[in-house]
């Protein structure tokens, strides 16, 4: 992909609409072999971003999904413990006496290892996309590892070897912001903000995924959503809930949004009971009747 | 796009571009310096906006860095703009100069136009808009001569604020982006006209001061106090896991252990640890309301009683020569402005001359709550200390430090001001476990942090 605006298209043609940032951070990644840390409130589409990467650039993605406590033996490679016992139990109950020992050599080969997202990601022969989402969930020492990994692009395990990256991975890093990260691993990573999109790109988001949606339909759709993100919630409406709401607004046949189907509907956009009832009693008195613009079009 | 040389001049420029942005806290490191260069070579430069983008995504690594960032760039290249046309002594034609009085426009014809002007977006009548309300409002030679004091005072004036279902309705509703931008152009005519006043650049003012102070009025922007408080609210989630890391539970768990050793044949070759529950302390707050510090007192509480979760226990007072607990107005209201309101009106705080009476405040709060006190409470009070020549009664205080565990004392002067005239906080001081200095977001944040049990006190 050669500039900015290819990279854009591209990322069009698989069905993620990205903004002038993201495109150019996503370019960048690829020129510069930079990873990329990408910031935001959840449910923007920080993953989507990788996943689309991925499709449009014809790379396989490789996902680690991280959590509060996820150590090396999960993210990095670990020795299959059980087999290993066995083989030794079996090996030794075939022999008898422990004079010769084959079993130590086969044991820490490569049939014995359990590679996990990192170490494919590593020694993929094609090159990937690896994504690590989530990671302000996992701590700092995780984070020491990762720049390890992420610095040379290789794993040292100590039976085995060195093991060198053959191919550069697009790396692309989420975090929901709940912690700040290490200076040292931003500093490493290009950064991008990821923010809710403002009415027209979101319309446009809406229709692409739901296309037999009436365009005046969804602008409503998508000002209700403004709105309702505007409230001091406890979970503000993600995209893809927006998306949802479209198709089932589509499935129900539905022509305009008042307060009726508001309150139908509001739990597929709102999840938190404290949630629904300041939205209901804020947003759903608002809408009230029909919407003037819909009126004249019956 | 292959890659295009960059321009001699460029190079310094960036450098010292950084420089600036470390000036003001963000910390950029050389090889994000290089990073930003390579991604010039792959980027063409020469469109404004993916050069901000560029330089963006190697340099400025965190929301709070990108607005320094997008302030100081505006800043830094509309100056070396500006410098240069002063070199070459370019004037432009400023047809709005001229004594407010020779205005006979109507105020809110005026007010209306700019509304309009802001509402359709154009830079070009943006920038008009701005001169004409410069012309019209700001003070020149008697503006306070900060150029952000300025800014809020025009906006304040033309009435300027986001149309929720709170606005009065008039005129073309406004987006809180567009407001922004056309403070931005404010900003930038204010300066223009120092600069042409002076003929000659005023230094940079540092950011700091300016813009990340706390919020001054209850109105300025709640948006950014829900935000930062929502933020903080995450990041207390999560701060008992960062404890965990960095002392490593003690105690084996032997049952799990056992438990955990079969998958291996009975070889414990895991151990499993007890899990460390963090500490939730008990707080007791009394905020200082007198109009000295209003603003940041409730501000203060609405994050603390955002993170109430945090804490198990969380009784809030306010005071002024009478403190008054409102506990449950936190609990009940959720709108910051409406909480602001209802102190303010049912404080019953301040008695007949309105100025903070500290000793009498110390009597009240010990009588109400010394028996609920015990080593782990803690208790902060936020305040400038200024007690009006009354009687500090320190001794009083010092017997509430003694029966709590530990004591905060947050003041939202700087430092330098602590002590000069009726401020007694060296009476006050030696008895508090710490006290910090309060008046921007991230002094707030980090002392919640100390508050929470993350971070120990004492630097």
């Amino acid at each position: 992909m050669d500039n900015v605006v290819v990279v854009k298209d591209a990322l069009g043609s698989v069905g993620y609409l990205a903004d002038e940032p993201a495109a150019l951070v996503s370019f960048l990644a690829q020129e510069l072999g930079k990873p990329v840390l990408v910031e935001g409130p959840a449910g923007v589409g920080k993953t989507e971003l990788a996943k689309a990467l991925s499709r449009a650039s014809g790379r396989s993605l490789i996902r680690l999904q991280c959590y509060e406590g996820l150590d090396e033996a999960k993210a990095l490679y670990e020795w299959n413990y059980r087999k290993q016992l066995l083989r030794i139990q079996a090996t030794a109950a075939i022999e008898g006496a422990p004079e010769s020992d084959p079993a130590w050599e086969d044991i820490f080969s490569e049939d014995f290892l359990l590679t996990r997202p990192l170490l494919e990601a590593i020694a993929s022969t094609e090159p990937v996309v690896l994504l690590i989402d989530e990671i302000d969930k996992t701590d700092q020492e995780f984070e020491a590892m990762l720049l390890e990994v992420l610095s040379d692009f290789q794993i040292s395990i100590p039976e085995l070897g060195v093991i060198e990256a053959r191919t550069h991975p697009i790396v692309v890093l989420t975090s929901n912001n709940t912690r700040e990260l290490t200076e040292a691993l931003k500093r490493r990573c290009l950064y991008l903000w990821l923010d809710y999109p403002a009415i027209e790109r979101e319309m446009e988001i809406v229709r692409l995924h739901a296309p037999e949606l009436d365009e005046r339909l969804a602008r409503r759709l998508v000002e209700v959503i403004h709105m309702v993100r505007q409230l001091d919630l406890k979970k503000p409406p993600s995209i893809a809930e927006s998306i949802d709401w479209a198709r089932a607004l589509l499935l129900l046949g539905a022509d305009d949004i008042d307060s009726a189907v508001f309150e139908r509907t509001m739990s597929i956009i709102v999840k938190h009971r404290t949630d629904i009832d300041l939205v209901a009693e804020r947003i759903g008195v608002q809408l009230g009747g029909r919407a003037p613009g819909l009126e004249a079009a019956q | 796009m292959s890659a295009e040389v960059l321009p001699p001049g460029l190079a310094p420029r960036l450098v010292r571009f950084c420089d600036e942005l470390r000036r003001e806290g963000v910390s950029v490191g050389t090889a994000e310096i290089l990073d930003a260069f390579a991604a010039l070579q792959a980027v063409p430069w020469t469109d404004r906006d993916d050069f901000r983008e560029a330089l963006a995504a190697t340099i400025a690594k965190s929301q709070e860095d990108r607005r320094v960032f997008e302030l100081l760039f505006e800043r830094y290249f509309f100056r070396a703009a500006e410098a240069e046309a002063l070199e070459r002594e370019i004037h432009e034609d400023r047809r709005y100069e001229g004594d407010s009085e020779s205005f006979d426009l109507d105020l809110d014809q005026l007010r209306d136009a700019i509304r309009q002007a802001i509402a359709d977006g154009r830079d070009g009548e943006m920038r008009d808009a701005a001169r004409l309300a410069i012309a019209a409002f700001g003070r020149r030679g008697e503006g306070s001569g900060v150029v952000g004091v300025d800014v809020q005072r025009i906006r304040r004036t033309l009435g300027l604020q986001v149309s929720g279902h709170d606005s009065d309705g008039e005129g073309p509703p406004l987006e809180r982006e567009q407001i922004q931008a056309f403070e931005r152009h404010l900003r930038r005519e204010l300066e223009r006209a120092l600069i042409a006043r002076t003929q000659k650049m005023p230094p940079s003012r540092p950011l700091a001061e300016l813009d990340r102070a706390l919020p001054t009025s209850p109105t300025q922007d709640l948006a950014a106090v829900h935000r930062s408080v929502a933020q903080l609210k995450r990041r207390l989630a999560t701060l008992g896991h960062e404890q965990r890391g960095r002392k490593r539970a003690v105690t084996v768990d032997m049952r799990r252990t056992m438990r955990a050793s079969l998958e291996t044949g009975g070889v414990p070759l895991r151990l499993r640890y007890r899990p460390k529950r963090p500490r939730r302390p008990e707080i007791y707050v009394l905020c200082d309301v007198s109009t000295s510090v209003t603003s940041a007192s409730v501000f203060f509480l609405s994050v603390l009683h955002a993170l109430h979760d945090s804490f198990r226990k969380l009784r809030s007072f306010v005071f002024i020569e009478r403190i008054s607990e409102v506990t449950d107005v936190f609990e009940r209201e959720r709108d910051f402005r409406r909480i602001s309101e209802r102190i303010s009106r049912e404080g019953g705080v301040a008695d007949v001359s309105g100025y903070t009476d500290y000793g009498r405040v110390w009597l009240e709060f010990y009588e109400e709550i010394s028996e609920d006190l015990d080593p782990r409470s803690t208790v902060i009070v936020l305040g400038d200390a200024r007690t009006n020549g009354r009687e500090p009664r320190a001794e009083v205080f010092a017997r509430v430090a003694e029966r709590a565990g530990r004591t905060f004392w947050l003041n939202p002067e700087p430092r330098l001001y602590w002590n000069y005239g009726d401020s007694v906080m060296a009476a006050y001081e030696p008895h508090c476990t710490a006290a910090f200095e309060c008046w921007t977001t991230k002094q707030l944040e980090n002392f919640v942090n100390v508050v929470a049990g993350g971070t120990p006190a004492v630097e």
